[in-house]
């Protein structure tokens, strides 16, 4: 995936139609990884539990949800999206920059339970259509009735002709959407993007690169690896306590948590909005208005749904506070900037539909 | 997008054009192309002294920083302040409106010797082969 298509308009653009339109992400770079349980059932569940953080025992069949992979510290192998595909069936979505690790932690931490871990990841190709006009422009391209599918949940259907294709509402922009996944071959590939495109027409649909998909899910607030989530992070700092769950039963990184929520965080992840002109960028240094270091920016960008430049970056709890004053260093000048609520954006829900009295 | 025959060009994508002691400097298309879309111009101020090499601004898209530097040394005489408001004017019309700055040369040695208009372009043709290689 390139970084923006000159052909769309640029990064703006592309960002600009997910939010009010409609855009489509090839991230076949994504990895998948699908475990199945043994001669016995339940396997494949007992190793899902054991090596993600949230509690797939609450997934039924066709149903998804965001999770994580931890080390014994607590602290991030990956984020993933598991998919019960099954009675005893799991698909677990994994971010393509790790994926040799992942895959290789799955089968070293799986080998004591009952279950086939496959990688799949050559296999597919996944697009994902997003936007508030995503699923009339996929719908236009299934037999599946997607009204009926929920956010975090998925079906299979009939996808340009392509038989039991995984149509999953799920994304990592903040929009409603649908990822798909078909056979990986070059012409399957290309026939369903074109016709994605052609679908989308009428709305304005345009192809979308890296650089947008990191300002939707920055705008959004969704961690990316390596910088919001990493092996020195763990998951009360980084704010993701309520995919974790410590009540369903022991799982790698449990122990560490324990002791680590008892112990208090040393810092905690802020959005921050600046207040002089100036970019905070990644890696960039924050500071207080004594001028000491606090914390360094995770992820920083213009956004182009706000018209603002906005930052997420982990500072000690003392400055978390909504409206505190912080500091950027910016090329050696400190640029003012406060704490705002996150997410910075977050999508309207569709109004109800008016009652029939 | 044509580059004028009257300017001179740098490996670091800038342009100036030279009228006596007086030159106008900006970044070329090429430039905003790799970029992507501007959203922000840090420029010196008028009186400011600049080194011909060294890095006198940045320019900024939603996804990178770019520094950009002297062609020439002199002193800043004037500055585009329509780009604080307007930082996509270097998308659209980089040779022209999106001019950054003017500035009085205090030594015109060395700019004869920065690449013109077909030295410029068959610059940019070579490096687009080592990145496509």
């Amino acid at each position: 995936m390139p970084v923006e298509y000159p052909s769309s308009g640029g990064l703006i653009v592309e960002h600009k139609a997910v939010r009010g339109s409609v855009g489509v992400f090839d991230v076949s770079h994504m990895g998948d990884i699908r475990i199945r349980s043994g001669k016995k059932p339940g396997g494949a569940l007992a190793a899902v539990q054991h090596i993600t953080m949230n509690d797939a025992s609450k997934l039924a069949i066709g149903q998804a949800q965001y999770s994580a992979m931890l080390y014994p510290q607590g602290t991030f192998v990956d984020d993933l999206i598991v998919h019960r595909l099954g009675e005893d069936d799991y698909l677990l979505v994994i971010n393509a920059g790790t994926r040799e690790k992942d895959i290789y932690w799955v089968r070293e931490n799986t080998k004591a339970f009952d279950c086939v871990v496959e990688e799949l990841s050559d296999a597919y190709t996944q697009l994902a259509i997003q936007g508030p006009r995503a699923a009339e422009v996929v719908q236009k391209l299934t037999d599946a009735d997607l009204s009926g599918v929920k956010n975090y949940w998925f079906t299979h259907g009939t996808v340009c002709a392509l038989k039991n294709t995984l149509i999953a509402r799920t994304g990592y922009t903040g929009e409603d959407g649908f990822e798909i996944y078909v056979p990986s071959d070059e012409p399957t590939s290309e026939k369903v993007w074109n016709q994605v495109m052609e679908a989308g027409r009428g709305f304005g649909i345009v192809p979308c690169g890296l650089g947008a998909r990191n300002t939707l899910r920055l705008e959004s607030k969704m961690a990316l690896y390596g910088h919001e989530i990493s092996d020195k992070i763990n998951v009360w700092e980084a704010g993701l306590d309520r995919y974790c769950k410590l009540e369903k039963g022991n799982f790698i990184g449990r122990g560490a948590l324990e002791r680590a929520k008892a112990a208090g965080v040393t810092r905690t992840l802020v959005g921050l909005e600046m207040i002089d002109r100036g970019i905070a960028r990644d890696e960039y240094s924050c500071c207080n208005e004594a001028g000491e270091k606090i914390g360094v920016v995770t992820s920083g960008s213009p956004s182009p749904t706000l018209g603002k430049n906005i930052a997420l970056v982990y500072v000690p709890p003392a400055y978390s506070a909504l409206g505190t004053i912080l500091y950027v260093e910016i090329r050696g000048q400190k640029y003012k900037a406060q704490v705002v609520a996150t997410p910075f954006y977050k999508r309207q829900k569709k109004a109800a539909a008016p009652r029939l009295a | 997008m044509a580059y004028p025959k009257s300017y001179r060009y740098t490996k670091e994508h800038e342009w100036i054009e030279v009228k006596g002691d007086l030159a106008t400097i900006g970044i070329t298309d090429h430039a905003q192309h790799e970029l992507g879309d501007v959203v922000f111009v840090e420029l010196p101020k008028p009186g400011a002294k600049i080194e011909a090499g060294k890095s006198f601004g940045t320019v900024e898209s939603v996804k990178a920083v770019s520094e950009i530097y002297a062609p020439a040394s002199g002193e800043v005489i004037e500055i585009n302040g329509e780009l604080q408001n307007k930082p996509e004017t270097i998308n659209n019309d980089p040779h022209g409106a999106a001019w950054l700055i003017k500035v009085r040369l205090t030594n015109a040695k060395g700019i004869s010797d920065l690449m013109d208009a077909p030295a410029y372009e068959a610059y940019i043709a070579e490096k687009g082969k080592e990145t496509s290689a």
